[in-house]
């Protein structure tokens, strides 16, 4: 309801709470080309690029400054962040790292870009440097995570046999999150990956609450009723999720209790609303509930506010930033995929023949989608229909068309402005939150309402990767499923060699084997599917092979210039067992 | 078994006059690193002293043996110049018609559907063509003989799985290779390589082997398994650098046809232990053409006459039970087998797969504290603890046949046995109990063992399960619980042989009660001089020696448990006992021991402690040192023999025999002399004993005696006629009047013969007048 009350406009008000530069991707207040602002990442990348080959040697005195925090700093890295998200400390945090009027505002990239690096010129002479081949596994790796389901010898009862995840940061810090989790009191397992912007908080925010809110929309009224009933009594709660997840990815402890309250009040209007009736609980609803249930309660909260000053800030950060989110939901051999925004799921599915083939299980809003653009043209009024999507934004500003948080495209200006000005001091005193989006006539022009696609996995459905839009930005799906299918099946996507009536000398095959040998050997660098991936997303050159050259110099980027070239990247492969999907077939 | 299989198929051709491709080529095994070259210098002692001409050879010989070869790599060579190749097919024919000329009917595309038993013994065989009436079944069915096995009502389980195998053929040389090109091995390539029609035929064991048949017979024809290119990479390199000039010959196919494995890398033989007159010969580790010869020589003994002429204890089905039956057990042991094949055989080589499933209560208090294990018949069992701040090598690293690097480890436990007090957990002994109403039991058992059981109730008595031919089926301690109820004590792998003897042996109508009570007990051994004041503060019962003697057994309370049975006997001839635990009370006994023991400086110890501190005391174990080819007056124990008692019990009329003609082989205890066991190679077993210079037989065991400082050896001394080789009576003269070499793989060190233990190991060392103020420290 937070988000229906207010439909009125204001025409001040404040912007992007951690963010003080428009360096994000999303929202860009200056008009001109999009994508992170920088237009050239899209295409083909000249920084490495033969046309340009001055830049690349300038670079190099920059990437010896940083190389130390880049790559032996993988730890400082994460307490940075850390520390970023959980402190009010952000703006300035942010704002170090914009030496230039120019480079903050990103409106001809190209231009600033050559200001800023010769600027540095004094800088000594020229010399080559690249990461080593460990150094460059030790920074894909720092983040990559793996989880089997367990089993006893392949005797696994589950569709899912396992997941590899990993995020590469870009941002600084990362604003990407991911979770994955089993239900405990339905059967399944839950996946997603969530894309924030203008800060981490509110991608943060989704990332640990998400998923109950999800568990909670599946479980039964009798479990429902137990579980109240235990907080009542203060008896002990029945685990809801097991998670499972990386070290670095953390959970905010000050706000557990209030996360809780919210989840509590949901269940308990879940179990007020029951009639009695044991009805099967369908998943797509259960899932759509969940996200505008959970967007309903961050939007509240803001309003709300909580007397704890450090808590009050974090939910109105939560609130005025965004994050996108894709979830899938994996239970036996039903699949429902949750999509808000423009992450993507991609079903990897070998065909008969051991080719690998894409099949697209979400649909990406943004600006690319005509429905999308239909339906926002739908909602608001005709006088609305040239501004609603400008530029390929929704007012002209922000990409994903749906997301969590956001409340500057969701409440009215009234109520902006009411909650900012009695909100805390750091949120007047940030400039940029003097901001109102243009043309800001019929709230809210975003919603968290996911759109929810089902499959009935099939045997030859071997996985699903799960991933924000950094990565679909530099690979098509065909080769990202292509990799990852190969990754996963190793040797036996090549054709295995018959000598078949052909004159083979022992000399020729040997040759034959042991290059067939060393193409593998590549591959089973990784331990991961997902840091596979994004080596290939990262180091990819023009023949679609892995150049550690190139690679090296991506990751050697200092941080305030790696967010020119590449986004947050965060993949998740969900693997499947084809012989209990095979098995679920049979039976029917 | 080879060397029979040898000269059987070297005569088949001439009987039978069918071709069975029968080449003596001779074959060389190459070495290309040191341990494998002293691996093959063991090997090559063991040939030669039971007259199989071998030699170890230089690179250069290899190379003039072989033209083909790349020597560079090397470091020498084993050269076996009488070793043949045969053509398996043409042998199965040749053996199949050799056996209808004597009139055996041999049925053709015929399934066995089951077999047919009655009250426990084969009856016949169900065929999808019909039954066909019989005594006595043999399975023989290789890889398919683990499901035959089970097809019966009565499930008979034959533990083994296949691994697919990769062999080469290729079109013959551009000068044909000779017929008489010698058989190369390459164990450290890991493939052999034979002459095959003037081309080769190539393949090997490789590191990571892919198990199949899994889930039983696939219904995958043989035929249809394919070649698989990549996997054979491997060891196609390694065929390449053997003999690079191969590189221009041209491939004809790779074949993959399935090997079948066992658990240990032994083939299974012998009797079912539930059904009688069901054999089983299978599971040759891939040997099957080389050892085929002489194992069907020896099942064909046992079926006739009971029992075959050699010991086969470690080839015999009983030595499995049920528990080696998992097929995931199987499929993950075989992985690890089939590697092994080509791997280094070290000293004390432990699997690694197929682990945990047995364990005491205690495993992992006892692994807490720094346990390293190995396994026998599934269970786990400590070798010895690492203290905290040592560091041991990596599995790959610690394979020596020298010093091992646990060596100060185990020093300082048998340090602490002898001074103070040792904890090893024994549980994985067999423990029957064998019980009846009336007086039956104590007849019965006197019958079944070779000493006298009627003795008091409390006392232990050693004592064999002998055979007819008075050797040791099993050796074990009994402990007369009361009137009607006798507890025994025997090896770990004795589970399933020992039960399956004494069924067969039991009266069948008697109200006699078996019952294995393995699983109950928790038991620990607490060696050592102090063990006794552990014990006494422990329990209010008093545990001087005039209250309880040596080879008594009291249940009595320890700590807050009672029931326990504590029994004065270590297996080591230290002093100390053995307590019985209802395995419930195992870790509170434990505790208890190890927190009142402290002042005592009681620690952890594991077998590797026991193992010297018995052979040091000339303590001989069933299955490495005694068989049942072994009598008890062949190794000193005819005090533990009841012959003058006037009482019958199996094997009696056998050893009165040998006590009139004297035996022909003895066990001797040796103290090698001249060993320096930081420099020279450790002795194992099974190497061999001359006497002046003469071979009159192998080691059995062998173990580093802290006390002595000195290795010990334990093995048989014949007396081989110099004219004939006949055996002739070994006496204690002949035995004492010798001088002694022990062969370690073509060293030979000098050793004093004993054949009773040293006598001042038995000493107390607690006397009063040595006591000393330190004794009173707490450690």
């Amino acid at each position: 309801m937070g988000r229906c009350c207010c439909r009125c406009c204001c025409p001040r008000g404040l912007w992007m709470l951690s963010a003080p530069c428009c360096d994000d991707r999303r929202m860009c207040v200056c008009p001109g080309p999009r994508r992170i602002g920088i237009p050239v990442r899209s295409s083909s990348l000249p920084l490495f690029s033969d046309a340009m080959p001055a830049p690349t040697q300038l670079f190099f005195p920059l990437i010896r400054n940083c190389e130390l925090s880049r790559i032996y700093g993988t730890a400082c890295y994460c307490h940075h962040k850390h520390l970023c998200c959980s402190s009010s400390y952000i703006p300035q945090s942010r704002l170090r790292y914009t030496p230039h009027p120019a480079y903050a505002t990103f409106c001809r990239p190209k231009e600033n870009w050559w200001q800023y690096t010769q600027g540095r010129r004094y800088a000594s002479t020229p010399q080559k440097f690249y990461l080593t081949p460990p150094q460059v596994n030790s920074i894909l790796k720092a983040n990559e995570y793996s989880f089997k389901v367990p089993e006893f010898d392949g005797k696994n009862v589950s569709s899912i046999l396992g997941f590899d995840s990993n995020q590469l940061p870009a941002n600084a810090p990362i604003e990407d999150r991911r979770s994955a989790a089993t239900c405990l009191q339905t059967r399944g397992m839950l996946l997603g990956v969530f894309d924030g912007h203008a800060g981490c908080a509110c991608s943060q925010a989704v990332s640990e609450r998400l998923f109950y809110y999800i568990a909670v929309s599946l479980l039964p009224h009798e479990t429902l009723l137990e579980i109240e009933n235990a907080v009542e009594s203060g008896r002990a709660l029945l685990p809801i999720l097991q998670w499972h997840k990386h070290p670095n990815d953390y959970f905010s402890k000050e706000a557990s209790k209030l996360y809780f309250n919210s989840l509590r009040t949901y269940w308990q209007e879940l179990i007020d609303l029951n009639t009695g009736e044991s009805t099967d609980i369908d998943v797509k609803e259960a899932l759509i509930n969940a996200f505008k249930r959970l967007d309903n309660d961050i939007s509240l909260e803001a309003q709300v506010g909580d007397p704890n000053s450090f808590l009050n800030y974090l939910v109105l950060r939560v609130a005025f930033s965004g994050a996108t989110a894709c979830v899938a939901h994996v239970d036996g051999v039903d699949l429902h995929v949750a999509n808000t925004g423009d992450s993507r799921a991609m079903l990897g599915v070998q065909e008969e023949d051991g080719s690998w083939s894409a099949v697209t299980l979400s649909n990406d809003h943004n600006a690319q989608n005509e429905r999308e653009l239909e339906r926002l043209k739908l909602e608001h009024p005709k006088s609305e229909a040239k501004s609603v999507v400008k530029q390929d934004r929704l007012l002209g500003l922000l990409m994903p068309f749906r997301a969590f948080g956001d409340v500057k495209f969701k409440w009215s200006i009234d109520l902006q402005k009411r909650v900012i000005e009695s909100g805390p001091d750091q949120l007047n005193d940030n400039e940029y939150t003097k901001f109102i989006p243009p043309n800001y006539h019929t709230p809210p022009y975003l919603t968290a309402e996911p759109e929810v696609t089902y499959h009935r996995l099939r045997p030859q459905d071997k996985f699903l990767v799960l991933a924000t839009d950094g990565l679909w930005e530099t690979m098509h799906r065909q080769d990202v499923v292509r990799i990852v299918g190969e990754y996963l099946t190793g040797m036996h996507h090549q054709q295995p060699i018959a000598v078949g009536g052909y004159k083979v000398t022992l000399g020729q095959m040997h040759g034959l084997l042991t290059e067939r040998r060393t193409k593998m050997s590549s591959v089973f660098e990784d331990q991961n599917a997902a840091t596979h991936l994004i080596r290939h997303a990262v180091g990819n050159n023009e023949f679609g092979t892995v150049d550690h050259e190139r690679l090296s110099k991506m990751l050697s980027l200092p941080e305030e210039l790696a967010r020119m070239y590449r986004d947050d990247i965060t993949i998740i492969v969900v693997q499947f067992n084809s012989h209990v999907v095979g098995a679920y077939q049979n039976q029917e | 078994m080879a060397d029979y299989s040898n000269k059987l198929y070297y005569q088949l051709e001439q009987e039978t006059g069918i071709q069975t491709g029968y080449t003596r080529t001779g074959s060389i095994f190459l070495a290309q690193t040191q341990d494998r070259l002293i691996s093959l210098k063991r090997i090559n002692a063991g040939l030669n002293v039971i007259g199989i001409p071998s030699e170890i050879i230089s690179p250069k010989k290899v190379a003039e043996l072989h033209h083909l070869l790349n020597v560079h790599d090397l470091v020498g060579a084993m050269h076996v110049p009488e070793d043949a190749v045969v053509s398996s097919a043409d042998v199965a024919l040749a053996l199949a018609s050799a056996a209808s000329q004597n009139g055996v009917q041999i049925y053709d595309r015929t399934s066995v559907l089951h077999v047919m038993v009655k009250k426990g013994q084969v009856t016949g065989v169900e065929t999808d063509k019909g039954q066909i009436e019989c005594q006595y079944f043999v399975n023989c069915a290789g890889q398919w003989a683990y499901e035959l096995g089970l097809s019966n009502e009565e499930p008979v389980s034959i533990p083994l799985h296949a691994c697919e195998h990769f062999y080469l053929l290729t079109r013959p040389l551009e000068t044909p290779l000779q017929s008489s090109t010698p058989t190369i091995v390459d164990a450290d390539g890991r493939i052999y390589i034979r002459n095959w029609q003037g081309g080769i035929l190539s393949g090997g064991f490789e590191k990571n082997p892919k198990p199949i048949f899994t889930e039983g017979k696939n219904q995958l024809e043989i035929q249809n398994l394919q070649e698989d290119w990549d996997h054979f990479e491997p060891l196609l390199s390694s065929l390449l650098r053997r003999m690079p000039e191969l590189e221009t010959l041209e491939i004809m196919k790779l074949v993959n046809c399935p090997e079948t494995f066992t658990p240990d890398m032994r083939c299974i033989m012998g009797e079912s232990p539930a059904v009688q007159g069901y054999f089983v010969l299978a599971g040759m580790n891939s040997a099957g053409l080389s050892f085929g010869g002489g194992a069907g020589k020896y099942l064909a003994e046992w079926m006739v006459h009971g029992y075959p002429s050699e010991n086969v204890w470690e080839l015999d089905l009983k030595r499995f039970g049920a528990l080696q039956s998992s097929r995931t057990f199987l499929r993950h042991r075989v992985m690890e087998v089939m590697p092994l094949m080509y791997d280094l055989k070290v000293p004390r080589w432990d699997f690694q797969t197929g682990r945990q499933l047995r364990t005491s209560p205690l495993y992992d208090r006892l692994d807490a504290q720094g346990a390293r294990w190995m396994e026998k018949h599934g269970f786990e069992r400590p070798k010895y603890f690492v203290p905290p701040d040592k560091d041991l090598l990596a599995l790959e690293q610690s394979k020596t046949f020298y010093k091992p690097d646990w060596f100060d480890i185990v020093e300082s436990e048998v340090k602490c046995c002898k001074e103070a007090v040792c904890v090893i957990d024994m549980s994985s002994f067999t423990k029957f109990e064998i019980t009846s109403t009336g007086d039956q039991a104590l007849e019965v058992l006197q019958y079944l063992f070779s000493n006298d059981l009627d003795v008091p109730v409390g006392h232990i008595v050693h004592t064999g399960m002998l055979n007819e031919g008075g050797g040791y089926e099993n050796d074990c301690s009994i402990a007369r619980l009361n009137k009607r109820s006798f507890f025994m004590i025997s090896p770990t792998d004795q589970q399933v042989h020992c039960w399956a003897w004494l069924k067969k042996h039991m009266p069948k109508d008697s109200n006699l009660l078996l019952e294995d009570v393995t699983w109950k007990y928790t038991a620990l051994n607490l060696i050592g001089p102090r063990a006794v004041d552990v014990l006494s503060e422990l329990s209010y019962a008093p545990m001087t020696p005039d209250h309880f003697p040596s080879l008594f057994c009291k249940e009595m309370s320890v700590g807050y448990a009672n029931g326990i049975r504590v029994m004065s006997m270590t297996h080591t001839g230290e002093p100390g006992f053995m307590l019985y635990i209802p395995i419930e009370y195992a870790l509170h006994v434990y505790n208890e021991v190890m927190s009142v023991g402290q002042k005592y400086g009681i620690r952890n110890a594991g077998y590797y402690a026991l193992r010297s501190l018995r052979i040091e005391k000339f303590f001989a174990f069933w299955g490495q040192d005694i068989n049942n080819l072994t009598t008890p007056l062949e190794c000193g124990r005819e005090s533990r023999v009841k012959l003058e008692k006037g009482m019958d019990f199996i094997g009696r009329d056998a050893l009165l025999q040998q006590k009139q003609n004297g035996v022909y082989k003895r066990l001797t205890m040796f103290i090698l002399d001249d060993h320096d066991s930081d420099l020279d190679l450790w002795p194992w077993w099974g190497e061999p004993i001359y006497r002046n210079g003469q071979y009159v037989g192998k080691t059995t065991s062998s173990a580093y005696s802290y006390s002595l400082e000195r290795h010990v050896c334990l093995g048989f001394v014949h007396n081989f006629s110099e004219d004939t080789g006949e055996e002739q009576v070994v006496t204690a003269d002949f035995i004492n009047r010798g001088e002694y070499e022990i062969d370690i793989a073509g060293y030979r060190f000098q050793a004093k013969a004993k054949l009773y233990p040293v006598a001042s190991l038995f000493t107390q060392k607690r006397r009063k007048d040595d006591m000393e103020l330190s004794d009173l420290h707490g450690k």
